[in-house]
């Protein structure tokens, strides 16, 4: 049924219907208003058999997930920016205990300087964490991917997190299409684990692996990831098949046929580029098309391979960069694209909130750029406050 | 695409209003997007929030420069929030102030006064105006109309200050028809 909803709610009740047996997180911009929203849903009833637990930081929030989904039940939490970092070291932990925990992150910037608002630097921080990892585009796909989450985390044995734009979606009301219980029911089967942690048969996990194993039991994480890639395409197919409406899968391709440059991006700025795109080709004939990454972990190389040889040129559009080096995911774009003759730009746009417009983009689309750009960057603010070194200070 | 720009302070409702809004719209069948601009989440700071209604499915994210509608909650923050910047000539600029603003805007834009905290104080009690303002905003702009509002305002509310702030919108309402 269709809603008027802010994005965290219409995630409450989307995360409720998936049934999870714990609940538990920690408070923080922009993520509260989804765990907010579950604890009324468990207060009220209508969220029934399924413990909310307060706990006392984000690093009880992952553990008490680990714990539970350990001991062989369906279990939620979210967080955002800091707040990952804070539970990162568990985070490694749930994906190499095989954990299916299901966790929303609320995008935000990392401080310092401290910041609310949203980029991907967080996501960025946990994509070697070993957890699957995927991004919406509007509070409809946030609200899909959470259903398919739990089936693609529990078919692979891997933690996955949905990325969500902190804000941009969580706090925006929009048209969402809610299913049935009914529905989600039969999508969704009860979670059983063939194996989990019970009094009455003994075992123990998360043994220390020496140095002659170890490597292996790294691969077969990897070698799980990459089954993913099939089980999130199925899952995404069956989901369209019984809800009528394609969210998920690996990626998404946009006008991309006979394009001469596609935009690759993640997430609600998807919006934004396309409107461009629209735009932009009313006058320039067909020549852009955009390529969403939906599933980031596992990063689909082939498909995205497949889709952009045919292009002139890409530019990467991301919300997150690596200090000292630059673009992140615009890097793995031109691996996959290694040997094909295709240039690929880097934009780095958003960073802790700042305004991305359609004429910012059009700008930026239309004219051939170096490398690497900062979209809106305040040049006159950076020479200010820059102080090239001097001879003296290098010793 | 009709896009509306609301600009007051923490503890006036404004991202309220803007979610009432985009549910009044929702109601009618249309699509509608509202987001707030967080800045400090303190009462009495200058907020923002914005609405877009459209036939179409939306999927512009950036934040509304050219606002076909601004409804200023609080005329203290015109000058400081640069309310008025951008917005579309022909468009509507809706005022919470009891008496009328000289406003040179008034050749270019129409704009309306209507004493919405009084409104607000008088009917409900309480000097929140953003109710009121969505009556006025009805009457005024027939973007939306005034059943929608009064659904949404059920929507937010419950009990006497459904009631209550249901009532306040209905006198802005008949009052802002009467006067254009």
């Amino acid at each position: 049924m269709l809603y008027q909803l802010e994005g965290s709610q219409a995630l409450a009740r989307a995360i409720a219907l998936c049934r999870p047996k714990v609940v538990c997180a920690y408070p923080i911009t922009p993520q509260t208003h989804i765990v907010e929203g579950l604890g009324e849903l468990v207060h009220s009833g209508q969220l029934q058999d399924c413990e909310y637990l307060n706990v006392e930081s984000e690093m009880g929030a992952i553990s008490v997930a680990i714990g539970s989904q350990a001991a062989g039940v369906r279990s939620y939490t979210a967080t955002s920016s800091q707040g990952l970092l804070y539970m990162m070291e568990a985070v490694y932990n749930a994906s190499g205990l095989e954990l299916p925990i299901v966790m929303t992150l609320g995008n935000r910037a990392i401080g310092s300087p401290i910041n609310i608002w949203n980029d991907h630097a967080d996501a960025m921080s946990a994509r070697d964490a070993g957890w699957l990892m995927m991004f919406a585009e509007s509070n409809q796909e946030a609200v899909d991917l959470h259903i398919q989450a739990f089936k693609i985390a529990e078919t692979v044995k891997c933690p996955i997190m949905i990325c969500v734009d902190g804000f941009i979606l969580t706090h925006a009301y929009e048209q969402v299409d809610i299913p049935e219980q009914g529905e989600v029911d039969e999508f969704l089967p009860e979670y059983s684990p063939h194996i989990f942690m019970d009094p009455k048969r003994p075992l123990a996990i998360g043994a220390m692996v020496s140095p002659t194993d170890f490597m292996e039991v790294r691969y077969l994480s990897h070698l799980r990831q990459k089954n993913a890639l099939k089980v999130i395409d199925q899952v995404s197919l069956e989901f369209s098949a019984k809800f009528k409406r394609n969210s998920g899968g690996l990626i998404r391709q946009y006008n991309v046929e006979n394009a001469e440059t596609v935009i690759v991006a993640m997430g609600s700025v998807l919006g934004t580029i396309k409107d461009t795109v629209d735009e932009l080709n009313m006058t320039k004939d067909g020549q852009f098309g955009v390529l969403s990454i939906i599933s980031y972990r596992p990063f689909p190389k082939q498909e995205i391979r497949d889709i952009l040889k045919g292009a002139k040129r890409v530019i990467v559009l991301e919300k997150a960069f690596a200090l000292g080096r630059g673009g992140i995911l615009a890097e793995e774009v031109e691996m996959a694209l290694k040997g094909e003759n295709v240039g690929v730009s880097s934009v780095i746009a958003g960073l802790g909130g700042k305004i991305i417009t359609k004429e910012m983009l059009k700008e930026c689309f239309l004219n051939p750029m170096e490398n690497e750009c900062f979209l809106g960057l305040n040049q006159e603010v950076v020479n200010r406050e820059y102080r090239p070194l001097v001879n003296n200070d290098v010793q | 695409m009709f896009q509306i720009r609301i600009h007051g302070r923490g503890g006036q409702g404004v991202v309220t209003a803007a979610e009432m809004l985009s549910i009044s719209a929702f109601l009618e069948g249309k699509h509608a997007q509202a987001f707030p601009s967080f800045g400090s989440e303190r009462m009495g700071a200058p907020v923002v929030a914005f609405c877009r209604i459209s036939e179409k499915e939306i999927r512009l994210r950036e934040p509304i420069l050219c606002p076909d509608a601004v409804i200023i909650q609080d005329r203290t923050v015109i000058e400081s929030a640069h309310a008025f910047e951008g917005v579309n000539n022909n468009g509507f600029a809706l005022i919470n102030s009891p008496s009328d603003l000289q406003c040179d805007l008034a050749k270019t834009i129409n704009v309306k006064c209507i004493g919405a905290t009084e409104i607000a104080l008088e009917q409900v009690g309480r000097p929140i105006p953003n109710a009121v303002l969505l009556g006025s905003f009805a009457a005024f702009t027939k973007i939306i109309t005034i059943d929608s509002v009064i659904k949404a305002i059920n929507t937010k509310f419950v009990g006497s200050i459904a009631e209550k702030n249901i009532k306040a919108a209905q006198v802005a309402y008949e009052q802002t028809l009467g006067e254009i």
